[in-house]
């Protein structure tokens, strides 16, 4: 036929022809977009990550602006050293200090966000197809960074303990043998995100042990270290292995701001100095202006009244969503309780996909969570979901947990009629788990495996094979 | 066109806003170009009053889903007095309902595959469960399991054993109250796009969609540049093409389309083509099938754009005593 031409539309031709190979694994679509709407007013959303910025004082911010106006106005409006302001990464010394780290400024560079220090890393290290290893579920937003680095991502299961490093241990003897070194370990060893579990003091002790005898990369993600609701803090992989061999990535995001985007990387000198590399290619230095903020604001002592306060706020509507859980979820639902952090990890029956359960909670209910699956490089995930509690208010948490507990009965009960039975078990309501402190025992059993999923999408994908 | 005030309706609370608004930006960009003034509405609570502030002569429902592509809106702009492009109310419902679209198909000797259709309460208070084993047999595996008003691809799940069926089903009531489940028909997937021209309906080249093998499986390849490969005009014998065509303006005819829409059918081994679904506002972004059959007619997108315009503003002319209500 001499008229047929492939693909009509020339601006599909045109721009998919440019297209990097590393972009063929950026997925995005249908979630995406179904992502869209959660940004609508009238939804409530228990999907981002957000820290409640409106606590912050207004006269404060005011002050510290003021202050900077005056004081430094030429240097917070031009540009500033690549690795970051020494005064800058003092204070990162002290806040790092708070948790028992001690980190010299030299050994720092300064971020644009936690997120660049994941991207710089990778940056780095990775060539396409090399190992990097990272919990199962992982940090939703680090799928898409280390995919566009093409890297070959293998996720190790958690328990409520977190990492099974003996997982690891059998993993890394796998990859011996097939002559394949990882690049490095990613780890958000306390708070998981979005697991919500932390990372026990033996298993911190054997991974860093672990990086010592095999001479591994650890990239310790801590954004949530201080916000610690109950218990008593463990010490960081970084502060057990004195940054040797433990890379430290820390974020101003959730004790300050997200809105400033400035992290920071902790990294031995070799390793630092091709980073800063990659960091001026990618955008010469970070904001000089919130560098200045963060210097003025973390030279009073007050910063640490207000992670006070937060830890208190956060506690209770992690409470709010814990109670909300118990009281509105059905009994086949499990989900994690984390000490600290602003996640909760829930798992449903497996005949529910969390993304299309999305698709009715968003169109019947107008709430959003975030599925599963997105914390999963490999199609697992696909009945969890991430829940937050630090974005809405305990009122809205609340209704949120009672709508999302609705639809996921209706389904349920609806799933019972098609199979012939009540899949909605019968337990008397105070057998069932009464939020903190009131759980059954068969409740704090099973709490141990919610983590752990069976990898329902690679089943089915070899069926269809 | 003389600068014509033209409201672009977009986005809204359906699952499929974000195609909506990339349809949405292609043609205020079209329009603009057209020399139209555009005003564009993010489709909300306060529709009506937007509509009558906005002083527009005529309505681009660029809108997918429920709410836009349903009849609710149309229904709307009929009772504003305002022009609107594509189908009116009643062919809107008849497409967006993909249970009743078959049964008409039926009614009228459309070929379409088999199915069976129920809504929640079939099961949760008849149990229609006991009639599964039924319709498995009679079906045979795989069945195509559907959500009835979905537009996308969203919520359809192939079930290729029993033990798949009460995933499917519960994956496409997520979306929709009623669900089909439908004889999968092997075989190539055609879009026949379709525009009124001078009061006949003209089918535009047959597109044919070849998901890349890694994707056949991952619907959201449909939205994606670079995993589904589109041929237009597809590789067809000239008879074949025409009998797909045929199909195609029958099926605009008999849901009562207007100004454009688009069918899809399967073209089964022996070349028999059959009808699965009509979409009354098909997506107009950059990856969408219309416009890439449009083009392959000759007609640029603006063109396009303006052609659905002016039948907006005919279909007013001829009906304007009965609607100004």
């Amino acid at each position: 036929m001499s008229n047929r031409h492939h693909t009509t539309s020339h601006e599909i031709e045109r721009y998919a022809g440019l297209f990097a190979k590393r972009t063929h694994q950026m997925r995005s679509s249908a979630m995406r977009d179904l992502m869209a709407i959660t940004a609508r007013p009238e939804v409530i959303s228990l999907a981002g990550g957000l820290p409640d910025t409106s606590t912050f004082p207004p006269d404060t911010f005011a002050a510290l602006m003021e202050q900077i106006a005056r004081n430094s106005c030429a240097s917070a409006l031009q540009y500033g050293p690549t690795e970051g302001f020494q005064r800058t990464k003092e204070r990162i010394a002290t806040v790092m200090a708070e948790e028992d780290m001690r980190a010299e400024p030299e050994d720092m560079i300064v971020t644009t966000g936690g997120q660049q220090v994941i991207d710089l890393v990778s940056k780095t290290l990775v060539d396409p197809g090399d190992v990097v290893i990272c919990e199962a579920p992982t940090y939703p937003g680090a799928v898409p960074t280390f995919s566009s680095y093409e890297a070959n991502v293998v996720q190790i299961e958690m328990d409520s303990d977190g990492m099974r490093v003996d997982l690891l241990e059998e993993v890394l003897e796998r990859l011996d043998r097939e002559r394949k070194r990882p690049k490095f370990i990613y780890t958000v060893p306390t708070f998981q995100n979005p697991a919500g579990v932390t990372l026990s003091l033996p298993r911190r002790k054997r991974l860093v042990e672990l990086a010592r005898e095999r001479e591994l990369l650890v990239l310790e993600d801590n954004p949530y270290g201080l916000l610690r609701y109950e218990g008593d803090p463990l010490p960081p992989l970084y502060a057990l292995d004195g940054g040797e061999y433990v890379l430290y990535l820390g974020t101003f995001s959730k004790i300050f701001s997200p809105g400033i985007r400035l992290g920071w990387l902790v990294a031995p000198g070799p390793v630092l100095a091709k980073v800063q590399l990659g960091k001026q290619a990618a955008d010469l230095c970070s904001s000089s202006l919130t560098q200045q903020l963060v210097d003025a604001y973390f030279e009073l002592d007050h910063w640490r009244d207000y992670i006070r306060d937060l830890c208190s706020l956060y506690r209770q509507r992690r409470d709010v969503m814990l109670d909300g859980l118990a009281e509105f979820f059905p009994p086949e639902a499990e989900w994690t309780r984390p000490a600290g952090g602003l996640f909760i990890w829930a798992t449903l029956p497996d005949f529910i996909d969390t993304h299309d359960l999305l698709a009715k909670a968003l169109r019947e209910e107008q709430v959003a969570f975030v599925p599963g699956a997105a914390a999963y490089v490999d199609g697992r995930g696909a009945s969890s979901m991430r829940l937050n509690f630090s974005g809405a208010d305990s009122d809205a948490i609340r209704e949120g947990v009672r709508r999302i507990g609705k639809v996921v009965r209706e389904q349920v009960e609806l799933y019972g009629t098609f199979v012939g039975r009540s899949a909605v078990k019968q337990e008397p309501d105070e057998a069932k788990p009464q939020g903190p402190g009131g759980e059954s025992p068969e409740r704090a059993e099973r709490l141990a495996d919610v983590v752990r999923l069976p990898p329902r999408r690679q089943r089915r994908r070899d069926a269809a094979g | 066109m003389d600068a014509r005030r033209v409201a672009v309706l977009k986005g809204g609370p359906s699952l499929e806003r974000q195609i909506s608004l990339r349809s949405a930006a292609r043609v205020e960009d079209a329009l603009e170009k057209l020399g139209c003034q555009v005003v564009p509405i993010d489709v909300g609570g306060d529709l009506v009053g937007r509509l009558r502030e906005s002083r527009a002569e005529v309505a681009f429902v660029a809108l997918h889903g429920r709410g836009g592509e349903d009849g609710t809106v149309q229904e709307i702009l009929e009772i504003v007095g305002m022009p609107y492009t594509g189908s009116g109310v009643l062919a809107c419902i008849r497409t967006m309902d993909k249970v009743l679209t078959k049964h008409l198909l039926v009614g009228n000797g459309i070929p379409t595959p088999d199915f069976f259709a129920f809504n929640e309460t079939a099961f949760r208070e008849f149990g229609a469960a006991e009639a599964l084993p039924a319709i498995e047999l009679q079906l045979g595996f795989p069945i195509v399991v559907k959500p009835a008003a979905q537009g996308s691809a969203l919520g359809i799940k192939f079930a290729r054993s029993s033990s798949d069926v009460p995933e499917a089903l519960i994956s496409a009531f997520s979306y929709d109250e009623k669900v089909l489940l439908e004889r999968y028909v092997e075989g190539r997937e055609l879009a026949v796009s379709l525009l009124d021209r001078d009061g006949t309906v003209q089918p535009l080249p047959v597109v044919e969609a070849l998901p890349k093998e890694e994707y056949f499986f991952d619907f959201e390849a449909r939205y994606e540049i670079g995993k589904t490969d589109y041929v237009c005009p597809a590789d067809l014998p000239a008879a074949v093409t025409e009998r797909v065509q045929e199909l195609a303006v029958a099926t605009y005819e008999l849901l009562g389309c207007y100004g454009f829409a688009r069918v899809d059918m399967i073209l089964s081994a022996d070349d028999e083509p059959q009808v699965l679904e009509a979409q009354a506002i098909p997506g107009l972004t950059d990856t969408s099938l219309l416009p890439q059959a449009a083009d392959a007619a000759g007609l640029s997108f603006e063109a396009l754009v303006e052609r659905l315009v002016e039948l907006a503003l005919a279909r007013a002319q001829v009906q304007a005593p009965a609607h100004n209500i």
